[in-house]
């Protein structure tokens, strides 16, 4: 173990830790009110959104594992970089949309606004619990990403006892599920600066000082060149023509994905007006190019002539052999913390989900503000510890392929919160249909590929590899629209629509009624 | 503002959103991408291209928001 290093890791720790607990005190408000606990009290600006969603999106287990995606099989790993590009002009448009229909109606989760639109509340039972479902494992993949730095930190290890493995990953969860309950959003948004300002110094400092150690740019992308055909399977620096299609579908998947997921919406409702959003989409990119950067990182441990016992394992290896030791303490820190920002805000939005669409929906009804702000705070330490125990009990894969699964579902609630921002012309049980089509397809396809990230697929008389989500995608759309006539033919009902049209363009003007009753517009 | 109706965009504003579909026709078909020369300090044409349109893709962003955002706290 490396004392200087660890000694700058558990600094910065200690730092974060403290900020968490604080954050309780930052722009002080009733935290016993889901709405300050669970959204920051849907006051944050451009800059604090800017660090939120960027602390929110790049996760410490993007941070290892795309790196260590390339390492393996090269370009096609590299579909991070256009995924991150395509999906601000995304959210540019239709994330606005979202935030007004949302602030005019205090709708918390996605699963809120299907409900108010459609009527439904099994279409808006199905979100929530797709939503939850698809975040719990993302919550156990940042714990695995800290696990990782541990280990490259030496702590750990296989040949260490279960006690000595455990331990510091369980006192690391156990302070984020401490500060997370009682400063709730403001805990990861302040905790966010920190985090972003270490990621970005590391990247930094690592594309310039990494590439000169290592004989520059040209030699490192030609040592790769030359490695990546010889590696099981077989990787290539410039995309093959075989994995066009898989490029192009994991990109575009994972972009139309990355916005329904329960952390990423809480973060987008959780800023103070619609333009705070449009700007972010604009701004955000800068974290894309910062992943990109660190993508290549995969190169580099290439050409550096690592062989770790896993893909995981290179990133750590590169920083441990290249960098001096307080700065590789430094920069295993920017990882781990970069857990707790995301880690913190998945286990909130599925605290939120849970409460606002199971328990007050289903359980009890006429709950007061105050009891589902006390739910939602239970349910995010029961959220972060199940994540927890799954890690250190359960294969680090079935983890992977959850969060793989979990990519499919949750792109299946496209059609009934985005196209739902757009239109009614779904009817809600079509909706509902397509939904359960698109999760069986889905796992179906993941499954039979053994949850490899794509699947064997033939198109148009062509063999080629596909992103399942995509096509269970697609398999939704028609059910969806195939079922809707069907479905008014037969006169079955297609539930009351609480919004309004101008409400999705709704500005900032706080509702100052609805604030001071709290939520409570349901019709 | 509010004798401003809703849906009321004019057309010209609305054509400006055209401009965020180029960032999916320059990324989604590899085929325009997919090779090693011309390299850039090093860095293979896939690599390079792909990192300016993140550059690009922020840039029209950027303009499509102050084409389509009105000057002082007009409604949209």
């Amino acid at each position: 173990m490396n004392g200087v290093a660890l000694a700058v890791f558990v600094f910065f720790f200690g730092l974060v830790t403290v900020i968490g607990f604080v954050a309780a005190r930052w722009r002080s408000a009733d935290l016993g009110h889901l709405n300050e606990w669970g959204l920051g009290g849907r006051s944050f600006g451009t800059i604090i959104t800017w660090f939120l969603l960027g602390g929110d999106l790049y996760t410490a287990y993007t941070f290892i594992a795309v790196p260590a995606l390339v390492f393996g099989v090269g370009a096609l790993g590299f579909f991070a970089l256009p995924y991150t590009i395509i999906v601000y002009p995304f959210v540019f448009l239709v994330m606005p949309r979202l935030w007004s229909v949302a602030h005019k109606h205090q709708y918390v989760t996605p699963s809120d606004f299907v409900r108010g639109r459609y009527g439904s509340r099994g279409l808006s039972l199905a979100v929530a619990t797709t939503g939850i479902l698809a975040t719990m494992p993302y919550i156990a993949l940042q714990l695995v990403g800290i696990q990782v730095v541990l280990q490259g930190m030496g702590i750990g290890g296989t040949a260490a006892s279960a006690l000595e493995r455990d331990l510091p990953l369980f006192i690391a969860f156990a302070i984020l599920a401490a500060y997370t309950y009682q400063s709730g959003l403001r805990a990861p948004a302040l905790i966010a600066f920190v985090k972003d300002t270490m990621i970005y110094i590391t990247v930094l400092v690592a594309v310039f000082y990494i590439p000169a150690k290592l004989g520059g740019w040209g030699h490192i992308f030609d040592a790769a060149g030359q490695a990546l055909p010889h590696h099981t399977p077989p990787g290539a620096l410039i995309l093959p023509q075989k994995q066009f299609v898989a490029y192009s579908t994991l990109a575009l998947g994972s972009a139309l994905a990355l916005f329904l997921y329960p952390h990423s919406i809480t973060a987008v409702l959780s800023s103070g007006n619609r333009n705070v959003v449009r700007r972010n989409a604009a701004i955000l990119p800068a974290y894309s190019f910062l992943l990109g950067l660190l993508a290549l990182l995969g190169f580099m441990a290439i050409a550096a002539g690592l062989k770790p016992a896993t893909n995981n394992l290179a990133i750590p290896q590169l920083f441990d052999k290249m960098f001096p030791d307080w700065f590789v303490g430094f920069a295993f820190a920017a990882i781990a913390i970069g857990a707790l920002v995301p880690a913190a805000i998945m286990s909130i939005a599925a605290a939120n989900l849970f409460t606002r669409n199971i328990y007050r929906e289903w359980l009890r009804p006429d709950a007061t503000p105050g009891e589902e702000a006390k739910m939602a705070k239970l349910v995010s330490l029961v959220v972060k510890f199940g994540a927890l125990a799954f890690v250190l009990f359960l294969k680090t894969e079935y983890a992977i392929n959850l969060q793989l699964l979990g990519g499919v579902w949750i792109l299946q609630t496209l059609p009934a919160v985005v196209l739902g921002l757009y239109t009614r012309w779904f009817h809600r049980g079509a909706l509902l249909l397509g939904w359960a089509a698109g999760i069986l397809v889905g796992t179906w396809m993941a499954w039979s590929a053994s949850f490899k990230s794509v699947a064997p697929f033939t198109l148009f008389g062509l063999d080629t590899t596909v992103y399942p989500a995509l096509v269970a995608l697609v398999v939704n759309l028609l059910v969806a629209a195939v079922a809707t006539p069907l479905l008014d033919a037969a006169r079955a009902d297609r539930g009351s629509d609480e919004t309004a049209e101008a409400d999705y363009r709704e500005e900032a003007a706080p509702p100052i009624e609805a604030l001071a009753e709290g939520p409570g517009s349901r019709s | 503002m509010s004798d401003r109706r809703p849906g009321e965009h004019s057309t010209v504003s609305r054509a400006w959103y055209l401009l965020l579909l180029l960032p999916f026709i320059g990324l989604l078909w590899p085929p325009f991408y997919a090779k090693d020369t011309p390299r850039l300090g090093g860095f293979p044409f896939f690599y390079w291209y792909q990192f300016l349109w993140v550059l690009l893709g922020a840039a029209l962003t950027a303009i499509v928001y102050w084409a389509t955002t009105p000057r002082r706290g007009g409604r949209r």
